[in-house]
């Protein structure tokens, strides 16, 4: 046989080769910049996503505060009827000490450098500490809005007045305050420790904190058992059959179900029909777990058969029964991997909110929930709340909600991680 | 009350599993290894008899008491509380009584109402003690009956482990349950949606104007509830999202499967799964506080009208958050394909591209598709991006500048605050929702058998 | 000599030798020519290979001859196939892989930052262990490297190179009514004769077979090698085998390898003969493996 065909790449003259691999070089070039670009563009907007939480939020973890020396005098507050007292004439006089020599018009806009809520903070302050009717208190009281965004810098002095939210006067007043040094900004741990609030001075995450945890150890309670118990079941019980496919399928395409739909499920059945009560973490828990179950189910059903089935056949030869084998052996070997996703369902779980909105999770609840019956809001629907509400420091605010919330979910995740490393074994 | 009923079925049954297991090591010592099982076997028999049947009442009772009652305060109402409410009202009624009764009151409660509300406080707590005392019962009379079965060559085992099983099977249909409940719940409340306006309005009409039937004298047939604005807008705003997020998605998986060191790939895979584990409120908010704006200005600059909730804002962050999903299911099906194909088309002299474009994405693309389908269920039935910067008006447009609305936003708009199950405006979000339910099913079904089909090709 | 013909007499052949093992050497002696009047074109020097810090290969020289079957043989895990890879480069692909040493074709070094991997390739074809046919037509199979490589100008030359090919592997009559048909739809021993096809369809000077036949059938296995020993006319053959009755039969240099090293090299005759080290006798006899 002689050779016929006489292509071949060694056979091409130099410079038609070189052309032609040119050619061909710059195609893959193209493709692993378009790689790139991808990646960076991904990449990018994340970082673009957290900037702007950061930049937005940061200013959020401090509160501007004013040190106030309130008289408590005899004629305003009445020891034995403290909370019937006339305290908003005690915030009037702390006011006066503010601006010591000034004029009333001054003091009339220097009052509103303080929260509104300044009387109720006085009054609190002191039924913990009668004592102090007729003596004096030095309260640190957390600036109002708009001060606050002037302390921070927020709110640009150098604009002309009619576009900004404070006048010259206002600016002026606040600034006789700041010159006596009575102006702090220290951390912001009501943004932690108060519930939600029509002030953004004075608004807090506590009451979501405490909901969203409610929710989830219902979640919890609800998911892991039952999510362990199906998955053992399907995994090493079950007939291979048409109806435990059906079941798998099933499975499978709940976890794809969008989570609204999870909502309209909880509103028509467990607020409707069973008549539970609305914007209940209790109700809020029952549909996250029904959401969460179908991951639960699944990653357990991967720790299990990353169990080698030597063991089961070790335990089984000893003459143990199925049971014995699967509580014994199997399942202890399992664990962490179950552990693992467990966490990670649930912190998917603390992040969702599409299916709270419809259960009515997203009200004005201005107390943490005494228990998981009571009406409460939670992480996410805070988030929701504060990002539709106009003042201004609500959008600082709900950047710094969203970096807790975040800050949670990362938290949950590196436990995760950490189980696995140090729990999990490969066989 | 409650916790302290939970806390006497724990205790007793903690306190059945001794009696219990000290019977059994009592048979032990009698009678050796004739014996049919373990101590502990005997302890667990007796503890489930006594806490299982107690718990499944009591959770039975909880769940059922609340409307046994108001159905039974319903009944015994007096006449001049009930005339002249339409039974879709008495809802509204219900819960005054129940304001009244736990002290929130709006002025003074005319007499009837304050009546029905002692009687409404009186029968919870009748209710919640007869409930402690027959789960007392239920607990003692179980507990013994199991006692009493008690002995050597009882199958404690057996019986114990023939429960376990029945709640395994127990949990693993609750999935089926749930998906029962779901569909049961949206077609009820749908079929009764359809009473009111008919099918053929809401799926082929051209105006969605919910709001205004809550007007009475607008309830049926104003011609408001045709639904085609809003499939459109949601059709709009998800093929936004897959426009921006199926390019990025894949090429990020081509670079990570084909080019990059790894490295780079462990740096990488993380970020992409925070990418992915960022809440869907988190995206709504930089939609409406970032991108939003941003195109505005944009459009303003170039000259356009762009509406300040525009369709490419929220289609456009919605595709941010679909970029990881696509990314990870084309890494799955491009890391599919066999060494041997990738080795079989390098040692041809094939680049690296043309490995990828003539070999690897044929011999992946049904993963992708699927990874595809999978992502557009997502899109389309993703809430929270939409409901924060997306519009609320229904109107026939597919200009991405503009503003449109999608089905989950009228979900969510239609029930949130006071949701009277009768009336069509609060109906038509279960009619949204079965049709939501429907579409997404069917491309996740379609898509999971694609991928499946495709994994055991390779496997 | 036709191809159809080739074919036949290959699985003639295979019943009378392939399922023995005594005969081989016996049959070798009668069709195999002399080495040495092949000159070598391709020859490696000193080539260590590590992957990671774990060296694989240790100061590997040899010389392949022209036209010429050459095989690698030796215990799993010996280095024959890193080494096989290293000819085309496809050690590239591994990350952590690093290649020491000289590799010359035409005293140009395979390792020259000015070679074209790309081209290299194209001149040293290569066929894997499995079957890895492309999942598309038979057609699109071979006619893919011509295609990226450009060398069909028209329509009809790339339909001529796919038959040349197919031919010359001895596949086109069994295929010739199903061109357009699936790939993968094709038996073990054709699907390898495929990629057999695939390989020289682009004209390469170097055939490097990566234990052909160790996934197919001993008749399969037979009409392969007859496939191999027709080739070795027109190009350089380099076979890793596990199967030192397949090294007998199809080539004619051997060299040995073990743990890394290559421990000895010559005519094949001379080495299931007259092995002059021990451990390749040790190997030979069946007392290592």
């Amino acid at each position: 046989m002689t050779d016929t065909s006489a292509v071949s790449v060694s056979d091409r003259p130099a410079d038609v080769a070189a052309r032609l691999r040119k050619k061909r070089y710059a195609a893959d070039r193209r493709l692993r910049a378009y790689g790139i670009g991808a990646i960076t563009v991904a990449v990018g907007l994340l970082g673009i996503l957290i900037a702007t939480l950061v930049l937005g939020g940061y200013q959020a973890f401090t509160q501007t505060h004013v040190r106030v020396t309130f008289p408590i005098s005899t004629q305003n507050v009445d020891a034995d009827d403290l909370r019937g007292s006339n305290w908003r004439a005690v915030v009037t006089e702390g006011v006066e000490n503010l601006f010591p020599g000034q004029s009333e018009e001054v003091r009339g806009l220097g009052a509103r450098i303080l929260t509104n809520n300044t009387q109720f903070f006085v009054r609190d302050a002191v039924i913990a500490n009668p004592s102090l009717v007729g003596e004096t208190l030095v309260l640190e009281v957390p600036a109002s809005d708009p001060y606050d965004q002037l302390n921070k810098g927020v709110l640009d002095r150098d604009l002309p007045e009619n576009r900004r939210r404070l006048t010259d006067e206002q600016i002026a007043a606040y600034d006789i305050v700041e010159e006596q040094g009575l102006v702090s900004r220290p951390f912001n741990w009501a943004l932690f420790f108060n519930a939600d609030s029509r002030f953004p001075e004075i608004a807090g995450l506590s009451g979501a904190i405490v909901g969203s945890f409610y929710a989830l150890m219902i979640c919890f309670v609800i998911s892991f058992p039952v999510g362990i118990a199906a998955a053992i079941y399907l995994e090493e019980f079950a007939p291979r059959n048409r109806y435990t496919d059906i079941i798998e399928v099933n499975i499978n395409n709940l976890a794809a179900v969008p989570s609204i739909v999870f909502g309209l499920l909880g509103l028509a059945v467990f607020l409707q029909i069973f008549g539970l009560p609305r914007s209940a973490p209790l109700v809020g828990g029952m549909v996250l777990s029904l959401m969460t179950l179908p991951t639960i189910i699944i990653v357990t059903r991967n720790a299990l058969k990353s169990v080698p089935p030597s063991i089961r056949e070790a335990a089984l030869g000893m003459g143990a029964s199925k049971h014995q084998v699967i509580m014994h052996h199997v399942l202890p070997l399992a664990l962490p991997g179950i552990l693992t996703g467990t966490i990670i369902g649930l912190a998917q779980a603390l992040g969702e909110t599409a299916p709270l909105l419809l259960i009515g999770m997203n009200s004005f609840i201005t107390s943490p929930p005494g228990g998981v019956m009571e009406a409460s809001t939670a992480l996410p629907t805070q988030i929701f709340i504060w990002a539709d509400s106009p003042e201004r420091g609500f959008v600082a605010r709900t950047s710094a909600a969203i970096l807790v919330l975040l800050g949670f979910l990362i938290t949950m995740n590196a436990i995760a991680i950490f189980l696995r490393q140090r729990l999990e074994r490969t066989w | 009350m409650l916790g302290f009923l939970f806390t006497a079925i724990i205790v007793l049954s903690l306190a059945a599993f001794y009696v219990g297991r000290s019977a059994g090591n009592r048979f032990v010592a009698e009678n050796g290894p004739a014996t049919h099982s373990l101590a502990g076997y005997h302890g667990a028999f007796v503890a489930i008899w006594v806490g299982v049947p107690a718990l499944v009442l009591v959770l039975l009772w909880l769940l059922l008491q609340g409307s046994v009652i108001d159905n039974l305060l319903l009944a015994s109402l007096p006449p001049a509380l009930t005339d002249g409410v339409a039974p879709g009202r008495m809802s509204l009624l219900l819960s005054e009584i129940k304001n009244t009764a736990v002290g929130v009151t709006f002025g003074e409660p005319s007499p009837e109402l304050s009546a029905a509300a002692d009687t409404w406080a009186r029968w919870n707590v009748i209710a919640g003690w007869a409930m402690f005392v027959v789960a007392l019962a239920v607990m003692l009379l179980a507990g013994f009956f199991a006692y009493t079965r008690l002995n050597y060559r009882f199958r404690a085992r057996t019986n114990v482990e023939r429960f376990l099983s029945g709640f395994m099977i127990f949990c693993s249909l609750i999935a089926i349950v749930t998906t029962l409940g779901i569909i049961v719940s949206l077609v009820a409340e749908s079929l009764q949606f359809f009473s009111m306006v008919p099918p053929a309005e809401f799926f082929f009409g051209l105006n969605w104007e919910p709001q205004i039937s809550i007007r009475e004298d607008q309830i049926a047939g104003s011609g408001a509830f045709g639904a085609v604005p809003v499939f459109l807008g949601t059709l709009v705003i998800a093929s936004i999202a897959m426009i921006v997020a199926t390019p990025v998605g894949i090429f990020t998986a081509i670079y990570l499967v084909e080019y990059s060191g790894r490295r780079v790939r462990n740096v990488i895979k993380p970020i992409l799964e925070i990418l992915a584990g960022v809440p869907t409120v988190v995206y709504g908010f930089f939609a409406v506080l970032t991108v939003a704006p941003a195109i505005r200005e944009a459009g303003s600059l170039l000259g356009f009208a762009t509406s300040p909730n525009s369709a490419l804002a929220a289609g456009g962050v919605m595709g941010i958050m679909i970029i990881p999903f696509i990314s990870s299911l084309a890494d799955d099906a491009l890391r599919a394909v066999p060494q041997s194909m990738r080795d079989g088309s390098l040692a041809m002299g094939a680049t690296r591209a043309e490995t990828v474009k003539n070999v690897l994405l044929p011999a992946a693309l049904p993963g992708i598709a699927g990874g595809l389908l999978l992502a557009a269920s997502r899109a389309i039935g993703e809430t929270m991006i939409v409901v924060m910067a997306a519009g609320l008006i229904a109107s026939m447009n597919i200009n991405p500048l503009d503003s449109v609305t999608t089905v989950t936003v009228q979900i969510v708009t239609l029930l949130i605050g006071d949701t009277a199950f009768d009336n069509p405006k609060t109906l038509a979000a279960f009619a949204l929702g079965l049709v939501l339910f429907v579409v997404t099913l069917c491309l996740n079904v379609v898509a999971l058998t694609i991928v499946r089909k495709y994994r055991e090709q390779y496997e | 000599m036709s191809t159809t013909l080739s074919a036949r007499g290959a699985t003639d052949m295979s019943g009378t030798s392939a399922p023995s093992t005594t005969q081989a050497p016996a049959h070798q002696t009668v069709r195999v020519p002399m080495v040495d009047a092949n000159l070598p074109r391709l020859k490696a020097k000193d080539v260590s290979v590590f992957y990671g810090d774990k060296q694989a290969l240790y100061d590997v020289s040899i010389d392949v001859p022209e036209k010429a079957v050459t095989s690698f043989i030796g215990p799993s895990g010996c280095g024959k196939s890193t080494f096989l890879r290293c000819i085309n480069r496809m050690n590239d692909t591994i990350e952590s892989c690093r290649v020491l040493g000289d590799i010359t074709l035409d005293d140009q070094n395979l390792y020259d930052s000015s070679l074209d991997v790309v081209e290299l390739r194209a001149r040293i074809g290569m066929v894997f262990q499995k079957p890895n046919p492309f999942p598309k037509s038979i057609f699109e199979n071979v006619a893919y490297g011509p295609k990226i490589h450009g060398l069909a100008r028209s329509k009809t030359d790339l339909e001529e190179i796919v038959e040349s090919s197919l031919k010359k592997a001895g596949l086109f009559n069994e295929v010739k009514d199903r061109l357009h048909s699936p790939g993968t739809g094709l038996s073990g021993g054709q699907q390898q004769r495929l990629c057999i096809a695939r390989a020289i369809a682009v004209g390469p000077e170097v055939i490097l077979m990566d234990e052909p036949c160790s996934a197919l059938d001993p008749i399969a296995t037979a009409i392969i090698e007859e496939l191999i020993d027709e080739l070795r006319e027109n190009y350089t053959i380099v076979i890793v085998t596990h199967s030192m009755q397949q090294a007998a039969r199809v080539s004619q240099k051997t060299a040995f390898f073990h743990l890394g090293k290559l421990i000895e090299e010559g005519p094949t005759e001379g080495i299931f003969t007259n092995p002059r080290d021990k451990k390749t006798q040790d190997y030979i006899t069946g007392r290592i493996g």
